[in-house]
């Protein structure tokens, strides 16, 4: 869990990189190379394999986890500790999981599917010839609900990361007195500005600021 | 503090034996001091039931002084009541006022099964603590305390986690009633310490298979269990079982 976990955070990091590309200033050339060059490398082809196999692992190792751990408790309590003893999110990791995974399915048909199944147009930048990805962002970010959706979706991610992150360092064994803090402040900082800067693409496609 | 008396509606969890279906039973007390421990007004009730021919209600108790670890009772959805860092036993009634509701459960974990209303079966924790929460040492003269130095910090690291009493309130509050804030007190007590250095990487794997083979729920990492840690035990204490675990699994024979 905490494994597959970090290496997904570490994709985070790029995907985030390529996204902000879209705020080059450039009309999108910037950004429908650094995708196609995403989509059309032998080595991060192999590595998007990795990432598939990545995500299906750690959710199938998430469903076992919660099936196996709501199986030690026979009866509920009465009156439960709730948020006095931890934060909801912390004991939401599931429900937002699967949150994140409807929001996946929704993604992947949106940008994975056109782009990898060629069905994208294609303009002419310095004399080559690229995907349009920049395009169809544009169009897709252009529908309200679609816009909504995406930003609950960067909303589940927020808080699957406020305890994701750290929670995988405690699990890998890194959460002694020694990095607890650094832990803490990096998984929080790195939650919040990931969040952010997803939720900023159909925020600025939407209210024009981009074109 | 001024002392005053009240009235109050206890709801108790009853259940005959571990197989039987147990219930909640609602109990009016009247003219509990402010000055009564919880546990001395369970006294009051089971005097009562007694005096009416009734079944006392059975519940684990010992030192009273909030060292032993016996006391237990799920009090109003938080492991040994409303009180920060606090046992049952040294949970006072001046916590609640009159006319309040108090809801009283078992711990509940597949691992602690209920034997009798609200005590609980804890001796999963023994087994594991019999799995290699202990050292060996040769009998003989007691060696001269300063002859093994240790420093400072280690040996406060190691008495912070040792204040373990073994009560099951980290296992009651854990969603996934995972026992994974007691096993690594126990580990990180004795892995901070020479003494502890022959064993080190048996006890943590013998303990954790035994910790699983009990039942207990994998560790999240909701902090459930510190926050209601009577003896305040620090979650670091649980990412210094994993490292001591993954090593131990990597490095031992």
């Amino acid at each position: 869990m905490a494994l597959t976990g970090v290496s997904l955070i570490a994709f985070l990091v790029v995907h985030v990189g390529i996204n902000a590309c879209i705020w080059a200033g450039d009309g999108g050339d910037m950004f429908n190379k650094a995708s196609h060059f995403m989509g059309s490398t032998v080595v991060i082809r192999i590595l998007e394999v990795g990432l598939f196999a990545g995500i299906i692992l750690h959710i199938v190792q998430g469903l076992v986890l919660e099936v196996q751990n709501r199986s030690r408790r026979q009866t509920a309590y009465a009156v439960s500790l709730g948020n006095r003893g931890s934060k909801w999110y912390r004991r939401s990791m599931g429900l937002l999981g699967t949150l994140l995974l409807l929001f996946l399915v929704m993604h992947l048909s949106h940008f994975w599917v056109p782009s990898r199944f060629s069905t994208l147009e294609t303009i002419t930048i310095d004399g080559k010839e690229y995907p349009n990805q920049y395009a169809d962002i544009i169009r897709v970010f252009h529908d309200p609900l679609v816009v909504v959706l995406y930003l609950l979706g960067c909303a589940s991610l927020l808080y699957h990361l406020l305890h994701g992150f750290q929670s995988a360092f405690r699990t890998l064994g890194v959460g002694n007195n020694r990095y607890l803090a650094l832990i803490k402040i990096t998984g929080f900082w790195f939650s919040i500005i990931v969040s952010i800067g997803f939720a900023m693409m159909p925020i600025s496609v939407y209210l024009e600021w981009i074109s | 503090m001024e002392h005053y008396s009240m009235n109050l509606t206890l709801k108790v969890w009853r259940q005959k034996n571990k197989d039987s279906k147990g219930d909640f039973e609602t109990y009016k007390v009247e003219n509990i001091s402010s000055e009564m421990s919880f546990l001395e007004m369970m006294d009051v009730l089971n005097d009562r039931l007694i005096r009416e021919g009734k079944e006392p209600i059975a519940f684990d108790h010992d030192c009273r002084e909030g060292i032993c670890g016996t006391c237990s009772m799920y009090i109003n959805g938080r492991p040994h009541g409303p009180w920060h860092a606090n046992t049952t036993c040294q949970l006072h009634m001046r916590a609640y006022k009159d006319g309040d509701t108090i809801v009283v459960e078992p711990w509940r974990a597949k691992a602690f099964p209920v034997v009798k209303d609200l005590i609980v079966d804890r001796s999963a924790f023994d087994r594991i603590i019999q799995a290699g929460g202990y050292i060996s040492v040769n009998t003989g003269n007691a060696v001269d305390a300063n002859s093994l130095p240790i420093e400072k910090e280690k040996a406060d690291e190691s008495f912070a986690a040792a204040a373990c009493i073994g009560c099951g309130a980290c296992v009651a509050a854990c969603k996934n009633s995972s026992a994974m804030l007691f096993v690594s007190a126990k580990v990180s007590h004795l892995a901070l310490l020479p003494q502890g250095a022959p064993e080190r990487k048996t006890r943590v794997l013998n303990m954790i298979a035994q910790m699983d083979k009990e039942g207990f729920g994998a560790c999240t990492n909701t902090q459930a269990c510190e926050s209601v840690c009577p003896k305040e035990i620090s979650m670091t204490n649980i990412a210094k079982l994993n490292s001591e675990y993954i090593i131990s699994g990597l490095t031992s024979r």
